[in-house]
């Protein structure tokens, strides 16, 4: 090829290239590099130490309670977050009246930010003067601490999240819905089959690659849940909220330490759990997931 | 099972005037809508009325107090016209130079092409964390050595480390590799320039990808926290989610003024977001759908 033809093809592709290797392929080998130095921002030399910052980690017991937290987290967010998407797509997978409003109310909750969506379940989950509370009061239910408690806290980090990604599990598969042929439903019906043997047999196996793109994405996102508790909880109280990106961004940041070496330690031992987690999802996924061709 | 012996019929026995489904939806959609109609009563409430136990699920007369306390308090316009600007300089920046170089790798072939698209697609696996101390490190340098507005404490801050993504890159490559070649080899052999050809041929036919693309990072960047978080720490130059948590901590138990800058917070977004519902519904489907 020409000369001029290779110049032009680097001068379309350098500005947006520039930016991602600037900002995303030297950090990811610098921090690798970090992860093995001792490295805050006020020591004056950063000395090499091996996998020290990685065996720190082995013994670091609020590590492990970290590992532990965002374990139950992603437990209970990623089939939650599903269970309500697929139930509320069904039910929204139909020509009835009103059925643009019950969407749109499903879709708002994309729109809002994490932190919004935290600030206002702060305020309906407060301890003392939340409407939640004053609901539990109607039923009979004790007043209950909430956000305030070591065994509750965590998971009503999990109800807002859920709810604040039910619209874009609803968009996912209510767009999957949408894609099955009426045809295959219609002639189950003809054969006989009842309604939740047609779900069963036909919607649900035809969901399935929506169903797989959910759980990896959802999961990704959960293993890097933050925003919430920073504001929420800062991962209290007594660390019974610490999620992994919290602690990291609690050694880098957080503090006046700019622990850049253990945080980055972190930051890789995530990424591991990330790789892992979505390579096992996959290899299962793929031999559960049905494809249509 | 039980359901598959009795006859389809026989399970409709009750015939109401209305889709049952009704039944369902209501509820669901008030649980989904009462986060967002509880922010509102308590933000034209005053102190008294939101802290009343029982709560007033109506209060009897709407107090708008809140909203110039709140005001007056933090600079929610400021916060807007920041996470305005960023946004949408994300975007234009998103979609000029992913589609450059997004055609780039789609149609030519040049000499350390492969080399360069499977370095950028590495980043794409990558979590944020693992890259942003670096990311502080190098936002800090630049900012000090050679481009203020970029630095620490600068709008720009937001904007350059996101001006391109692999994700964006990747989607319009693929986008434009679907297009039929003929129109633009017509066109080269008329004697267009390679951008002309982009300009006046490729990207008239994408609009479906370049607006998916742009909802989508729209979306990400106006809703952008962590690295808002650690980048800013000056209000003035704070974006609206970083500026609401912020005035969460100086205000901690004042929820009418808290549910009055949440609603402020808010409304910009919904606006934009049921005015253009139909391409943010489109976008998010379309990750699901190429995401497989």
């Amino acid at each position: 090829m020409r000369v001029a033809e290779q110049l032009t093809a680097w001068g379309f592709i350098t500005p947006g290239v520039a930016v991602i290797l600037l900002f995303g392929v030297v950090p990811i080998v610098w921090s690798a590099v970090m992860s093995l130095q001792r490295n805050n921002l006020f020591s004056p030399n950063t000395p090499f130490v091996g996998l020290a910052n990685y065996r720190q980690m082995l013994h670091d017991p609020v590590v492990a309670q970290a590992i532990e937290h965002t374990i139950v987290y992603t437990a209970l967010f990623v089939p939650g977050t599903m269970l309500v998407g697929l139930f509320l797509a069904v039910a929204m997978n139909r020509k009835i009246r009103f059925i643009n409003v019950y969407r749109t109310a499903a879709y708002a909750t994309m729109a809002i930010s994490t932190i919004s969506e935290a600030l206002v379940f702060m305020w309906l989950f407060d301890p003392s003067y939340g409407i939640v509370n004053y609901l539990f009061s109607k039923v009979g239910i004790a007043q209950q601490p909430f956000l305030n408690s070591t065994s509750q806290a965590l998971y009503i980090i999990v109800i807002m999240t859920i709810w604040g990604w039910t619209g874009f599990a609803v968009v996912i598969y209510l767009a999957a819905l949408q894609g099955i042929p009426k045809t295959l439903t219609e002639a189950a019906a003809i054969d006989g089959a009842g309604r939740l043997t047609t779900f069963r047999r036909i919607t649900l196996p035809l969901l399935s690659p929506a169903s797989l793109f959910l759980v990896v994405w959802l999961t990704i996102n959960a293993l890097q849940l933050f925003d919430e508790v920073w504001l929420s909880t800062q991962g209290g109280p007594l660390n019974s909220t610490t999620v992994l990106v919290y602690y990291l961004y609690q050694e880098a940041f957080g503090g006046s330490n700019f622990n850049f070496g253990y945080a980055s330690a972190i930051a890789y031992f995530l990424f591991l759990i990330i790789i892992v987690v979505t390579a096992i999802q996959f290899r299962v996924g793929r031999r559960l997931v049905y494809y249509r061709s | 099972m039980a359901a598959e012996t009795i006859p389809y019929e026989r399970t409709r026995r009750l015939r109401l005037p209305f889709s049952g489904w009704h039944l369902v939806l209501i509820p669901a959609t008030i649980v989904l809508i009462f986060p967002f109609v509880w922010m509102l009563i308590t933000s034209v409430e005053t102190p008294a009325e939101a802290l009343h136990f029982p709560p007033i699920l109506l209060p009897r007369r709407l107090d708008f107090g809140n909203y110039p306390a709140t005001l007056h308090a933090a600079p929610f316009t400021q916060f807007f016209l920041n996470s305005g600007a960023v946004a949408v300089s994300t975007v234009v920046f998103n979609l000029v130079l992913c589609s450059a170089a997004g055609y780039a790798f789609a149609r030519f072939r040049f000499l350390g092409g492969g080399l360069m698209f499977a370095l950028i697609m590495t980043t794409l696996m990558v979590p944020f964390q693992v890259t942003m101390i670096p990311q502080y490190i190098i936002t800090k340098w630049l900012g000090v050595n050679l481009l203020a507005g970029v630095g620490i404490n600068q709008i720009g801050a937001l904007i350059l480390p996101n001006a391109a993504t692999a994700f964006g890159i990747f989607f319009l490559r693929q986008f434009f590799r679907t297009l039929p070649i003929e129109y633009e080899e017509a066109a080269r052999v008329d004697g267009a320039s390679r951008l002309k050809v982009l300009w006046r041929i490729v990207l008239p036919l994408s609009g479906p990808a370049l607006s998916t693309l742009a909802a989508l990072t729209f979306l990400d960047s106006w809703n952008a926290f962590l690295w808002p978080l650690i980048a800013i720490n000056q209000t003035s130059k704070m974006t609206l989610p970083l500026g609401l948590a912020t005035f969460q901590g100086a205000h901690s138990t004042e929820w009418t003024l808290l549910m009055a800058g949440n609603v402020m917070a808010l409304i910009p977004m919904l606006v934009i977001f049921f005015a253009a519902q139909r391409y943010f519904v489109r976008s998010v489907a379309a990750t699901g759908i190429s995401g497989m």
